[in-house]
């Protein structure tokens, strides 16, 4: 316990800046990662106002409230909002605050670095929403930017590439960092394969990132000339295919999907043994299927766009690729579920998100399957079938992840107990909205609703009033998260060093709040080794 | 104390500079997509639609009498209301092996002079390494004055190594009016 005296001594007389400079200047760890969430849980308000501007608009047939090129921009907005301002903004946040903490390290590899690409992000976001306010409109012609549809956006068209541009830097950056810190800083003695799977799936989200974003960035660039330079990538008329923008743009948009759930696959990895009392089942296979699961996601772009016309080899190729990724899934998902069984569980607020995590991010992966056979998904192709696939895979999956990890570091992080009471009020209303909101569009969408369409026909009414409900039900109950987090700052009870007493690793070594800089001396062996106990 | 940790920022300089390396690496991998698209479609011999828009050297062959083979022709406009664009006739009966000709019907309403460009398309796309066009408007570049009205011909041989399987094959053209592109082409 030396060594925390030691640092907590140290963090006396350490001169932190105060006032804005504090966070504007900011090269610490802890400071840059709450800028992060608090950034993602403010963006995550705004896309979740879209989202109900949608589901408003959906409530009855007809239309109500919005025009459609309007409601068109807000399916679009709130997705690049919700992708590249809310659930990556909040993993890298993760990221800042747990890897320097977990691996023994005194904070982030390039503390400057790390500054700027922060900062990047309020002026990405600047950008992009300030594309609601230019003539012609926010871009509607979906977060996936199809050409020719995106070249016809109107003075919207640059401001959201250049968005993207700065998100896809910020992204790298952030990736970067990760890698370095992880690969350099780890403390003496914790080797790759001691390494808490918080760290180990964000190594290798890191790696997808560095890999993919610049990929989407030469798309979009593509896009840019051919919009202003007369280039003729993706325009027919000059011997380009836009069918190439979907391969390019996959290319980099199935490996994102994989950028956004592998961390939660590692914060589910650290809860569940934590409330099980038990060390996770199956270490070495969880990381060796989240390796697995990182290189096939670089090889099964095309399941996005079986539609446009492909050869029936090319078809059968990744149909079957796609399936394959249910066999480390499967892997991850039995070491969950093996990892609980005979333990001694408990239902504090963090294990409650992983369990509902597990239950319905495999049914999300369930419909995946059905939409990677081929003849299956000519038939759901662009239907609320997908939208519900990939909303039980983001929302009780990522966001659940993300929601849980905040429960269960909160308490170090601020040194105070959050309402527990209320954080389950939390979880029981979200679980229960989030079903309300999206199993009905499974139905919708195998009944053949479109997506992206403000109006439907009215067989489709009932289940898009269910739909409604359980999003407005959704949206207003996570509203208890801020509440909550702000409660447990300002008057939560004191919390201890190790606040959940099954937790291992080496952030519960530190003390409760966790010192301005993490490991000024790095942990001994017999911390670590107490720490990698799995 | 000081060595080893200037030892650690040398080693991070290095590793960031070997991933920001690795960033701009995939930076020209999106670009270098876009030729290793058109070389896949050629090998998989899907979509080798770009030889449809190039002079075929084939000469007619003996026709093979004995099979009948229906060319559907299609004509399409990227928006509508400033150009006419049709085929003059919908479909045709041809024997694989023979030369035929064509014709499509193409009026300029934009309210200048313009210059505008076929894209060919065909389907099913395997086809298109069969379909030979000794003549065709989308070669070119077309010039259009005002208000002008033309008949524009394609000549074609269905090659006699057709697959036995397809009797059907539809040719589009796609007729864009964008001076820019179609200049720089």
């Amino acid at each position: 316990m030396a060594t925390h005296a030691q640092a907590a001594a140290h963090d006396d007389h350490d001169h932190k800046p105060h006032g804005w400079r504090r966070w504007v200047f900011s090269t610490n760890h802890k400071d840059i990662g709450t800028m992060y969430l608090v950034f993602a849980c403010t963006m995550f308000f705004v896309g979740g106002t879209m989202a109900l501007v949608i589901r408003a608009e959906l409530f009855q047939p007809g239309l109500q409230f919005v025009d459609p090129q309007f409601f068109n921009s807000m399916t679009a907005m709130h997705a690049l909002v919700m992708i590249f301002g809310a659930i990556m903004p909040a993993w890298v946040g993760l990221a800042n605050w747990m890897i320097p903490m977990q691996i023994g390290a005194p904070d982030m590899a390039l503390p400057r670095l790390n500054n700027l690409s922060f900062w990047i992000l309020p002026f990405a976001f600047t950008l992009l929403l300030g594309t609601l306010f230019v003539p012609g409109g926010a871009p509607a012609g979906g977060w996936t930017m199809y050409p020719p549809l995106a070249l016809q956006g109107g003075d919207s068209f640059p401001m959201m590439i250049f968005a993207i541009h700065l998100m896809g830097a910020s992204s790298i950056l952030g990736a970067i960092n990760v890698v370095v810190t992880i690969m350099n800083m780890r403390a003496p003695g914790m080797n790759l394969l001691k390494m808490p799977l918080f760290v180990w799936t964000w190594l290798i989200t890191a790696y997808l990132l560095v890999a993919v974003m610049p990929v989407l960035a030469g798309a979009v660039t593509m896009l840019l000339t051919d919009h202003f330079f007369g280039t003729s990538f993706f325009a027919a008329s000059g011997g380009g295919d836009p069918v190439m923008f979907q391969h390019i743009f996959w290319f980099f948009g199935h490996p994102e999907v994989y950028i956004m759930i592998l961390p939660a696959f590692g914060v589910v990895s650290e809860i569940i043994p934590t409330f099980s009392r038990k060390p996770l089942f199956g270490y070495e296979s969880m990381v060796y299927a989240t390796a697995a699961i990182g290189f096939l996601s670089f090889i099964v772009w095309a399941h996005h766009m079986f539609t446009v016309g492909m050869p029936l080899a090319g078809q059968l190729f990744f149909m079957l690729a796609t399936m394959l990724i249910s066999v480390p899934t499967g892997v991850k998902i039995f070491n969950w579920c093996a990892t609980m069984t005979r333990g001694s569980l408990s239902f504090e607020p963090p294990m409650l998100f992983a369990l509902a995590f597990l239950f319905l991010f495999t049914i999300g992966g369930f419909s995946g399957l059905m939409l990677a056979i081929v003849p299956a998904d000519f038939q759901y192709q662009d239907s609320y079938f997908v939208v519900a696939h990939f909303h039980y895979v983001l929302v009780p999956g990522s966001l659940f992840a993300i929601i849980g990890a905040v429960y269960y570091w909160l308490p170090k992080w601020v040194g105070r107990m959050y309402d527990q009471t209320l954080a389950k009020w939390h979880f029981w209303l979200s679980a229960i909205f989030v079903n309300v909101l999206f199993f009905p569009q499974h139905f919708l969408g195998l009944a053949g609703m479109p997506r992206r369409i403000p109006d439907y026909a009215t067989q489709f009414a009932d289940w898009n009033m269910v739909s409604s409900i359980g999003a407005f039900g959704f949206g207003f109950s996570q509203l208890l998260l801020p509440y909550i987090v702000i409660k447990c700052v300002k008057a939560g009870s004191k919390a201890a060093d190790r606040p959940w007493d099954g937790a291992h690793g080496l952030e519960w070594e530190l003390p409760s709040p966790a010192p301005f800089h993490s490991w000024e001396t790095p942990p001994s062996a017999a911390i670590i080794a107490r720490g990698a106990e799995h | 104390m000081t060595e080893p940790r200037e030892q650690v920022k040398r080693e991070n300089a290095r590793l960031t500079a070997r991933l920001a390396l690795m960033a701009l690496g995939s930076f020209a991998f999106g670009f270098a997509l876009v030729p290793l698209y058109d070389v896949l479609c050629a090998v998989t011999g899907f979509g080798d639609q770009k030889s449809l828009a190039r002079a075929s050297e084939a000469a007619p062959q003996a026709a093979d009498e004995s099979r009948t083979v229906t060319v559907e022709f299609v004509a399409d406009l990227p928006n509508v209301g400033s150009w006419e664009f049709r085929p003059v006739l919908t479909s045709m009966q041809v024997h694989p092996g023979k030369l035929y000709e064509t014709r499509f019907v193409a009026k300029n309403l934009t309210g200048h002079d313009t210059v505008a460009q076929a894209v060919p398309s065909i389907a099913p796309g395997s086809v298109a390494g069969y379909f030979h066009k000794t003549e065709c408007f989308c070669f070119t570049p077309q010039k259009f004055s005002q208000g002008e009205e033309r008949v524009l011909p394609v000549r074609f041989i269905v090659d006699r190594a057709l697959p036995k399987h397809l009797d059907r094959i539809t040719l589009a053209y796609t007729f864009y009016d964008q001076s820019i592109r179609v200049g720089q082409r």
